[in-house]
């Protein structure tokens, strides 16, 4: 869902510091005689690539959020289109529609021949309302699942790209059974029969974001985040109000972020973005996914379907520490 | 380590309603006698109102007399991420524990149905709205698992209000984890009836409760992936009236059958036999 505070305004204000250094070289660059202040450029630009560095080397989890929603930042058609050569999109649930939220589609990634299912956020305004910022309808997942037999059919490998707020909370969407819909696809991607790998390249909303995400191998863009729930939804319950402060103690507290999210074993693995975030260098990002997506293929190429199942059921089952303790004490009536 | 009986647990365990005494009809306001509302099942004679009941009652109201025998009961949460709101996880656990007299969000087991030995599983909306963490995805999941095991018939009976936000990611993945159980339980011929009561939302809906082979579902129960605050907000419209129901939901195709309380035995028992398990 489109949290409380969605909004266009990407200001972000952590990294005003660096945009004040960017201004001050636009202005020397520009000038006519430029070559005199080759020397102040050059040393401004250190400065600047300094404290991008420092700034993205330390962001606290609610600036992550806000990076992973940045408007510039690469979406999954755009990863798609700089990493496939041959995208052939595959549309449709063959029961209600098309759902514009999550792309399906044939495409080689390197020599691999791959499925392709990704959410889509949409760029331009209206773009964005047609694919609900994200947000995708049961016949968005249940396109991904008819998609992935597909490929399980052919023995090709899913190539999953997570990026919503969360599956679509609407009317329609409840009609036609989101809840079942998000089910069945934990359930049968469970169990196909093809190497399944999943990345969280922005946000990873909840359900919504697991209903494309059971995968053997689960990575997370470096500055991605990944939780039970947003961090506005979770202030909203929790401290009974979304704002600056609540969100940002919110977000800390759920563990969302990639480094949390591999120190629990949540995930497998983190995939480094250029300095300053993928958005600074939308085509190094994707050359870093898809060394990853590759390194991850050519190993999980080399197993038997069986052994394929069971190790990402084991993967799964395993997730969840328990403790023992006695029965409570009587309760008083 | 000391163990409760089931029956020790169960004088423990919190009445949804107290014995001998006149309590009022959530829904209606009626006022019923305390044992009259026990013997129609916590449903109101007056208005057909099905109240919400603890795990344990829930069990009590489904198997043969005596026929139980729980699974895992000392499981409780280890707040792997050491979860701090306006309150710790863990003070709220302690307050849960205290409350519910349980050790977590469910109950697990087997028991007999009409005669019919089935793996039964319950939740519990008085320990934290019966949300779903780690304890009730590796309960869950054992319980299946024992049902594959033993060739035996699988009941859950939901009631929660989706996933535990104080295990975030953990609370998520055991979505993950009960539909990859349920999975096996599948190919293995498995019968799981998924009984849906007063609230089935968020990731319990969108995990095992849509998984059932048979989907059954109390009277009037709210059962939703989204709570309707979230949709308001998000449409910014009044919901069509009875949205989210029980009623709606079988209209919409996405449960088998409404089922009253006091038949819920019987249906349980007819499936089970039709899918000749
Ligand atoms: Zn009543």
């Amino acid at each position: 869902m489109p949290p409380a505070g969605y909004s266009p305004n990407y200001e972000l204000e952590f990294e005003s510091a660096v945009q004040e250094i960017d201004r001050q070289i636009d202005a020397l660059d520009s000038k006519d005689d430029s070559a005199r202040f080759e020397a102040e450029i050059q040393s401004l630009r250190s400065t600047r690539n300094d404290l991008l560095r420092k700034i993205y080397g330390d962001l606290s989890p609610w600036q992550t959020v806000r990076v992973a929603r940045h408007p510039l930042r690469p979406h999954s058609d755009d990863y798609i289109r700089m990493m496939c050569r041959d995208y052939c999109e595959l549309h449709g649930d063959r029961h209600f529609g098309d759902d514009p939220a999550i792309t399906c589609g044939f495409g080689r990634i390197g020599s691999r021949k791959v499925m392709l299912i990704g959410h889509c956020k949409g760029h331009e305004t209206a773009d964005k309302i047609r694919c609900h910022f994200g947000c995708a309808h049961p016949e968005g997942y249940r396109k991904a699942l008819l998609k992935m037999k597909l490929a399980e059919k052919y023995r090709l490998p899913i190539v999953t790209l997570i990026d919503t707020p969360g599956a679509y909370p609407g009317v329609g969407s409840e009609q036609r059974g989101q809840a079942e819909a998000i089910a069945r696809n934990l359930m049968e991607m469970s169990r196909l029969r093809t190497p399944v790998v999943c990345v969280v390249i922005g946000e990873g909303g909840s359900g919504g974001a697991l209903g494309i995400g059971v995968g053997d191998r689960v990575a997370m863009l470096e500055h991605a985040w990944y939780s039970v729930i947003s961090p506005e939804g979770c202030a909203a319950i929790l401290w009974k109000e979304a704002n600056e402060e609540t969100n940002t103690i919110a977000a800390r507290a759920l563990n969302l972020t990639a480094k949390d999210n591999l120190k629990h074993g949540l995930v497998d693995a983190i995939i480094p973005e250029p300095e300053g975030g993928a958005h600074r260098n939308p085509e190094a990002a994707a050359a870093q996914l898809q060394s990853w997506i590759l390194d991850q293929l050519a190993e999980l190429s080399r197993l038997q379907p069986e052994t394929l199942v069971r190790q990402r059921f084991e993967k799964f089952r395993s997730i969840g520490p328990v403790v023992s303790m006695e029965m409570p004490a009587p309760a008083e009536t | 380590m000391a163990k409760q009986t089931w029956e020790q647990a169960d004088i423990a365990a919190k009445k949804a309603v107290p014995e001998g005494l006149w309590v009022q009809c959530l829904k209606c306001g009626a006022t019923v006698f305390g044992k009259t509302l026990e013997a129609s099942l916590d449903v109101c004679p007056k208005c057909d109102h099905h109240h919400r009941v603890t795990a344990r009652v829930r069990i009590r109201q489904l198997v043969d007399p005596e026929s139980f025998e729980q699974f895992n009961a000392d499981l409780t949460a280890s707040d792997p991420l050491g979860f701090v709101d306006v309150k710790t996880y863990r003070s709220r656990i302690e307050a849960a524990r205290l409350k519910s007299g349980e050790n977590d969000g469910c109950l697990t087991g087997v028991g007999f149905v009409k005669g019919r030995k089935v793996v039964l599983a319950a939740m519990d909306f008085t320990f934290l709205g019966g949300s779903m963490g780690s304890v009730v995805g590796e309960k869950l999941a054992r319980a299946t698992e024992h049902a594959i095991d033993h060739d035996l018939p699988l009941v859950i009976v939901s009631c929660s209000g989706g996933a535990r936000m104080q295990e975030s990611g953990y609370s998520l993945m055991q979505m993950a984890k009960t539909s990859a159980v349920l999975g096996r339980f599948d190919d293995a011929g498995g019968l799981f009836i998924s009984v849906l009561a007063d609230p089935t939302t968020g990731g319990v809906t969108a995990s095992f409760a849509m998984l059932g082979d048979v989907i059954l579902a109390e009277p009037r129960a709210l059962i939703g992936f989204a709570g309707p605050r979230v949709i308001r907000n998000t449409i910014r419209q009044d919901l069509p009236s009875g949205f989210q129901t029980s009623e709606f939901v079988k209209n919409s195709g996405f449960v088998d059958r409404i089922v009253h309380r006091r038949d819920l035995r019987s249906e349980i028992g007819r499936i089970i036999d039709y899918a000749g398990k």
